[in-house]
């Protein structure tokens, strides 16, 4: 893959703050699939980066959970490339899945077996190389011990998987999908059916396997999780990838102040030709830097009841991107 | 390997199942003990009307007795289950990113569904034995029985007759094995895949009642099932018995290209 760095890095519009290629965990290039007469994914180009938590947002039906199975091998692509882990898939499932995790549409798991009997046999219906990815036979029991605990299911990991909930399976799928330690985490809505500590468990877990390299593929519907934990987001619509940046870049301040003060008029005049957009009270003002605002307001006699750098809400970003839904259009 | 067996019988209903297989055949033995109602030779299933007279027949007796409907539903059933089963349950695209190819899961399904075969043919047979010696008794010919062709047939000949009969009516049931594991890589649900292999089996013994699909009847699956009485005639009348495991391997060779063709190509989105 580094071979061919040079096209890699010159590929879509948005891959702006891609400087080196090398490490590039997911890349896929104008993957297109089709089911029947409806093109569920419409030549995207992913690129996810070593040590990345990469947030993959879309609506419902935009195509997230199709591209996710595609880049795992489960659905076949019509047209287009993907490289996971430095190697083409589907081709090289065989070698490239044995390090990856992943948790697809919701976890699955036989009812009759106890939750750590659920996680032994998956982990023995697979060949077991010895490795740095994971081990083998030997400690496998003594590993499902450790991921069941790590997902806080320690003290029910001998229950018939049958009496878990919903949350509790979700944390076992997690399990699974971490029983190899893998560097690299596929996750579709991994917090799917959790209350809000337990989301935040999974939230702190994830950050801590980030810390110490994995790279995550996070693909959620939930703005505030993604906006809470991912480093790099790629926005579906409709089938295409209409926005993929980091996170920090798209939430970086515009360039303009926002005020709040209970004198609007005064600060109108002190500020006459900077001034964007006043709303009642509130103020937008064309400067970068909030803090001389400020003393000029102040020494102006302005009272300033706010005052702080715009920033947009990854939630404008996503609006701005996407085209919305008409009201007569059906979700796909 | 391993854990599609361990899967496979660690189901209660796989458990289930061996058990309804061989309840039938025992309530037939304890009628009979009890009412020494033999049918007429020549009527009823095969052997029926010998076992009055030897309860070690009834071995053979017990796999006629299911072999022409119990035997094939459950092995339908077992096999439809194989792969819609996992996919149903979700479990499919987790072994597959697990990663299982889909080659190798394909083959280890089939392993399971023969293994499952084995183990319901073995214990009809070995239940049907016990059964029949201990309601039926003893036969009066010590140290042989009478073949269907007259002559008497050792008790050395009985036992490799009887293993050969075992291994006959197993293979006589892959031809549905291969096909329930066919329709179950074609859908996501295991009662379709099982019910359209029972209905293809329905099918063929129906068009062997017909006079006017004569030519057709060499090639069904169910034409040769019953032929495995051929061994206990003497000497043992082979044509059958061969025609019948070839025709069944041509059945698996196809069917199970078919089932491969499509499960390695297809998308799994359940």
């Amino acid at each position: 893959m580094s071979t061919n760095a040079g096209t890699d890095g010159a590929d879509g519009a948005n891959s702006t703050d891609v400087t080196d290629v090398t490490d590039v965990v997911i890349l896929t290039r104008a993957l297109r699939k089709q089911f029947g007469a409806v093109t569920a994914v419409d030549g995207i180009d992913l690129q996810v980066h070593a040590g990345d938590v990469y947030g993959f947002l879309g609506a419902n039906g935009s195509g997230k959970t199709t591209t996710v199975r595609c880049l795992l091998g489960l659905v076949l692509a019509t047209s287009g490339e993907i490289e996971v882990l430095g190697s083409p898939m589907p081709g090289s499932a065989a070698t490239v899945l044995t390090r990856v995790g992943a948790l697809v549409e919701g976890p699955a798991s036989y009812g009759h077996l106890s939750g750590r009997a659920n996680l032994v046999m998956h982990d023995a219906s697979g060949r077991a190389p010895q490795g740095p990815y994971g081990g083998g036979r030997r400690d496998r029991s003594q590993r499902a011990a450790e991921v069941l605990e790590l997902v806080g299911l320690g003290a029910v990991g001998r229950r018939a998987v049958r009496a878990y909930s919903l949350g509790m399976r979700q944390r076992l799928g997690l399990a699974a999908a971490l029983m190899r330690r893998p560097e690299l985490l596929v996750l579709d809505e991994p917090t799917n059916g959790l209350d809000p500590q337990g989301i935040r468990e999974i939230r702190e877990l994830l950050l801590r396997l980030n810390a110490d390299g994995t790279t995550i593929f996070l693909s959620s519907h939930l703005l505030a999780e993604i906006e809470q934990m991912c480093t790099r987001i790629g926005l579906l619509d409709r089938g295409q990838l209409v926005l993929q940046e980091s996170l920090a870049a798209l939430t970086a301040p515009t360039g303009r102040t926002q005020l709040v003060t209970p004198d609007p008029a005064a600060a109108v005049a002190l500020l006459d030709g900077q001034l964007e957009h006043r709303d009642g009270e509130r103020l937008l003002v064309r400067t970068s830097d909030p803090a001389s605002l400020n003393a000029r307001l102040v020494a102006g006699g302005v009272r300033v009841r706010e005052l702080g750098p715009e920033r947009h809400t990854l939630e404008n970003v996503i609006e701005q991107r996407t085209r919305a839904r008409a009201t007569d259009e059906v979700p796909r | 390997m391993r854990v599609e067996l361990v899967k496979l019988f660690g189901r209660r209903r796989t458990w289930v199942a061996l058990f309804l297989l061989n309840l039938l055949p025992t309530v037939v033995a304890g009628l009979l003990a009890w009412t020494r109602l033999a049918p007429r030779p020549g009527t009823g299933p095969a052997f029926l009307s010998a076992v009055v007279a030897d309860g070690s027949l009834f071995a053979i007796a017990a796999l006629a007795i299911v072999l022409p409907l119990f035997l094939p539903i459950s092995v339908a059933v077992v096999a439809g289950e194989a792969v819609a089963g996992e996919a149903q349950a979700g479990t499919l695209r987790y072994l597959l990113i697990r990663p299982v190819g889909r080659t190798r899961l394909l083959v280890r399904k089939l392993v399971a569904v023969i293994a499952f075969v084995l183990a319901a043919v073995v214990s009809v047979a070995a239940i049907g034995f016990l059964v029949g010696r201990v309601l039926l008794g003893k036969g009066s010919l010590d140290g042989g029985i009478i073949s269907v062709s007259g002559s008497v047939l050792t008790p050395t000949d009985l036992a490799w007759r009887t293993v050969v009969a075992v291994l006959f009516v197993t293979v006589s049931m892959l031809g549905v094995a291969a096909l329930g594991l066919f329709l179950s890589t074609l859908t996501d649900s295991p009662q379709t895949a099982s019910l359209g292999a029972m209905a293809f089996l329905v099918g063929s013994s129906l068009l062997l009642t017909v006079d006017a699909a004569r030519p057709l009847q060499p090639y069904l699956p169910t034409r040769y099932w019953l032929s495995f009485i051929d061994l206990y005639r003497d000497p043992v009348l082979w044509s059958n018995l061969e025609r019948g495991v070839g025709l069944q391997l041509v059945y698996v060779v196809v069917f199970l290209a078919a089932g491969w063709a499509n499960f390695t190509t297809r998308d799994v989105t359940s």
